[in-house]
């Protein structure tokens, strides 16, 4: 077990009296694994990673990352957001030496780590530019490359391609496969694209809205490849469909 | 509810309204650089031809009015007199201590009210209170406080300016996004981390921001303090130039302190831009 998110319950207060936001949450990712979780808005999907990227604490339950239990935020837990947080006065080199910068890592071994994530992510020939003079694909291959040279334990990703248009989400969605299958590392990310968390997920957690509860955990078994031609064979059609039904039932046409 | 049928149908607009073409009135678009050019030109030159024209016609007695040639003899006079450079120098000194002080409060404590809701609840009613006291009115009581030396102009300025400095830091630690924040906490950062490393750079172009427009009020005190009572400085020199109705050596002392004024300013424009390459356009 790597991490483990169980019987987790999250309510906020709000003007209008106690919010239901998570409701009795049991997930977990293996090493190695990619989950996603997907939900419409007020799934409360992003509160999930955000507790489990310890920028919140749950009401209710436990979530641990390798038996060790979460008190907060820590470099174990590299985040990626939907919007680019890179910090701008950094040229990209900077931005990626930074983590190890804030835990105290020598500059040499600094540069060395960053500049071989700049180069897992193939951005090189950028390594001096700073975020204003990239695309937003780049920005968030910056983004990937910062949080994965602090070697995390588990790579939290909150709708990291949602900012970005078709064409380019399809090329970033390939990257990330890619770049998964390369270094063996585990995802947990969260998306309310159906067709991206089937195509990038090996087992997807389908949430329902207001309360956020977990209605259907689905194994995803795509034969072949996972390259684009994959999304048009009827397997994958399938499970994009089996989905969208789920989510259907939940939707809340009152919130719409 | 009024239903819509068949009989009633909606008449467009007769006459389609279409938005025509402009060179002078464009809204948050650029003009032609050679325009902007004339423009700018226009905006000094226009006012010193209807000075020239008013005082050497003499529409305008040249006791009240001196011409142009008038006051550069003034300042030639102030200058070779070595009242110029003494003054300039002493309220130059006055402003730069005052306003450095000033600066050197408000960041840290800016920052930290902007940070933290902590330290903003416990100082944001004092501040927004203090702030509406004019400074002026503190300088009898600096006078009694102080004396009559450096130290209650000093004093003033840092009065003038250290609130307003403190509060527009404040808002600009406001606009730090918060999933910047997050992000460095997530890469393994603390909150030292945070506040050094992510806010404060963050916040620099601001600062240089809040210190240009400040710094003009710390040049408005020092002129106040010194018509008060000082030994030196521009003021004293207006001052003693109103008691000898020398209006032409209070011409020449105002376009000094126009002209160091806007020599500031240009230099603090230059400084964000040489430390703040990111965020200039």
């Amino acid at each position: 077990m790597h991490l483990e998110v169980s019987r987790v319950y999250k309510q906020f207060e709000t003007r209008q009296g106690p919010l239901v936001a998570l409701k009795d949450i049991n997930i977990h990712v293996e090493t190695g694994e990619f989950v996603c979780a997907v939900g419409a808005s007020g799934s409360g999907k992003s509160t999930l990673l955000r507790l489990v990227a310890g920028l919140e604490t749950p009401t209710g339950g436990a979530i641990t990352v390798d038996g060790q239990a979460i008190i907060g935020p820590g470099a174990d837990r590299g985040m990626v957001f939907q919007n680019y947080t890179l910090y701008p006065w950094m040229t990209v080199q900077e931005n990626v030496e930074f983590g190890l910068k804030l835990q105290g890592a020598e500059k040499r071994e600094r540069r060395e780590q960053a500049s071989r994530y700049i180069d897992v992510v193939g951005l090189t020939q950028f390594s001096r530019s700073l975020p204003k003079e990239l695309s937003g694909g780049m920005k968030q291959r910056v983004a990937i490359a910062r949080a994965l040279a602090n070697h995390p334990k588990i790579l939290l990703m909150d709708e990291p391609f949602g900012a970005l248009d078709v064409q380019t989400k399809e090329t970033m969605q390939q990257f990330l496969l890619d770049l998964w299958d390369r270094l063996g590392i585990s995802i947990l990310m969260i998306t309310h694209d159906v067709s991206e968390a089937v195509f990038l997920a090996q087992r997807i957690y389908v949430m329902t809205a207001r309360p956020g509860t977990i209605q259907r955990e689905i194994t995803v078994d795509l034969a072949g490849e996972r390259t684009y031609e994959v999304r048009r064979t009827p397997e994958f059609y399938h499970y994009c469909e089996e989905i969208m039904d789920l989510l259907r039932g939940t939707v809340d046409t009152q919130s719409v | 509810m009024t239903v819509i049928t068949s009989d009633s149908p909606i008449t467009p607009p007769s006459s389609t309204k279409n938005l025509r073409p402009t060179v002078f009135w464009r809204i948050a678009e650029d003009i032609p650089q050679s325009l902007k050019w004339v423009l700018m030109t226009l905006s000094v030159a226009v006012p010193f031809c209807l000075w020239w024209g008013l005082s050497t016609t003499g529409w305008v007695d040249s006791k009240f009015l001196p011409t142009p040639v008038m006051v550069w003899q003034a300042l030639l006079g102030l200058w070779q007199e070595g009242y110029l450079l003494s003054d300039t120098l002493a309220s130059f000194l006055r402003v730069s201590a005052g306003f450095l002080l000033a600066a050197v409060v408000a960041i840290p404590v800016g920052i930290a009210m902007g940070a933290f809701t902590s330290v903003r609840s416990l100082l944001e009613p004092l501040i927004g209170i203090v702030r509406y006291m004019p400074a002026p009115a503190f300088i009898p009581l600096l006078i009694i406080y102080l004396g009559l030396g450096e130290e209650p102009k000093i004093a003033l300025i840092f009065i003038g300016t250290v609130f307003f400095n403190v509060l527009m830091i404040m808002d600009a630690v406001k606009f730090v996004p918060k999933e910047m924040i997050e992000t460095t906490y997530t890469l393994g950062g603390d909150r030292r981390q945070v506040l050094m490393e992510v806010i404060r750079p963050y916040v620099m172009p601001s600062i240089f921001d809040t210190l240009r427009v400040n710094i003009a009020s710390s040049w408005n005190l020092v002129i106040v303090s010194e018509l008060v009572a000082a030994e030196g400085g521009l003021g004293k020199r207006i001052a003693l130039a109103q008691k000898f109705f020398q209006t032409d050596n209070i011409f020449a002392c105002l376009i000094v302190l126009g002209l160091i004024g806007f020599i500031l300013d240009l230099s603090l424009q230059a400084a964000m831009r040489m430390t703040c390459k990111w965020a200039v356009k």
